[in-house]
């Protein structure tokens, strides 16, 4: 047999598995007490850990070459970009004046 | 594997090796890689394709607040929870069926890979149960859609309905789509196709399902957990 296959050990398998489902009843569990903002916080870290898991583990990246390991990076990366750059422009938007028929519209810079 | 940068054909190749060698790879390793990151590359386009989805869902639920909040009261948490467990037990099976492939277990192969075709079927079972309960509700958006709870929501409401509806059955449909290629596996598999020197369509095929898994692995937070209960 080749050397580059890695062949993981099912107790490792069963490990992440039960992990999972742990953290399953753990964000179910914690959704019913009200912890105000925070619930959503905690769901997501939960998530983001047992996504991890997946990826390190069941997805086998630990054993892949660096470039696969950049190229899930990347995704990443690209995903945070996508996101970041939508919500930055919808949560800005009522910074700035909104645009108004001429004879109404107040411009703060005319106002003194 | 990390210091395969510069793949060179100084690997002594079997003749076994060389019958699953395509031609324009220097050696199964070679092989083995570019089929991992050619995955990989299909399921970042995957992940920015739901990331769309996901980012709407950001940006109506930050416009909409109390609505969306509203919406988790008609999620039964019980089911979808439920159904995430039934989700990572066929991940496991789905490991084990590469690790079985690696192996050259072809009976345990295919048992494995029957499995993970079974927790997908409850999967989806369990998922049109749900549809069908949101459709007697009139959860429906557009199609005579009810919300007598919260009416001052009942617009906003139908927007996380519809995100519910598309980002579900977007999953739901990558979910028949595996379901379709794990039976094919099996088919290979059945045929004796696969070895310890050839299983990359299983671990290619396990790395689309441990995706579409945590696909799901975020949905069930947003749309069941969080919210007002």
């Amino acid at each position: 047999m080749s050397a580059h296959v890695h062949v993981p050990k099912v107790n490792i398998l069963v490990g992440v598995w039960a992990s999972l489902i742990v953290l399953t009843i753990l964000t179910t569990l914690i959704s019913h007490v009200d912890l105000g903002a925070f619930n959503i916080v905690a769901a997501l870290l939960i998530a983001l850990v047992k996504a991890s898991l997946v990826v390190w583990i069941f997805m086998g990246v630990r054993f892949t070459t660096s470039l696969t390991k950049l190229f899930v990076v990347a995704g990443i990366v690209w995903l945070g970009i996508l996101i970041l750059l939508t919500y930055s422009d919808y949560s800005s938007r009522h910074w700035t004046y909104h645009p108004q028929p001429w004879n109404k519209t107040k411009i703060p810079m005319f106002e003194k | 594997m990390a210091d395969a940068v510069m793949p060179v054909a100084h690997e002594a190749i079997s003749p076994e090796e060389e019958v699953y060698l395509k031609h324009h790879f220097a050696t199964p390793g070679q092989q083995m890689d570019a089929d991992t990151l050619g995955m990989w590359t299909f399921l970042i386009t995957e992940v920015l394709f739901f990331g769309g989805m996901f980012a709407s869902y950001a940006v109506y639920r930050n416009m909409y607040y109390g609505a969306f909040a509203s919406t988790s009261r008609y999620m039964d948490v019980t089911l979808g929870a439920a159904n995430t467990a039934v989700l990572i037990c066929s991940s496991l099976t789905m490991a084990m069926s590469v690790r079985a492939a690696q192996l050259s277990k072809r009976a345990e192969l295919i048992r494995y890979l029957i499995l993970t075709m079974i927790f997908g079927a409850v999967f989806l079972g369990v998922k049109a149960f749900e549809y069908h309960s949101k459709y007697v509700e009139h959860l429906i958006p557009g199609l005579g859609f009810q919300y007598e709870q919260f009416p001052q929501y009942e617009h906003n409401a139908q927007i996380l309905f519809f995100l519910y509806f598309a980002m579900t059955g977007m999953h739901a449909i990558h979910m028949i789509v595996g379901l379709g290629l794990l039976a094919w596996l099996v088919w290979g598999a059945y045929r004796n196709k696969f070895n310890s020197l050839y299983f990359s369509p299983v671990e290619m095929i396990g790395l689309y399902w441990h995706f579409v898994d945590i696909v799901w692995i975020f949905l069930f937070p947003l749309l069941y957990l969080i919210g007002d209960r």
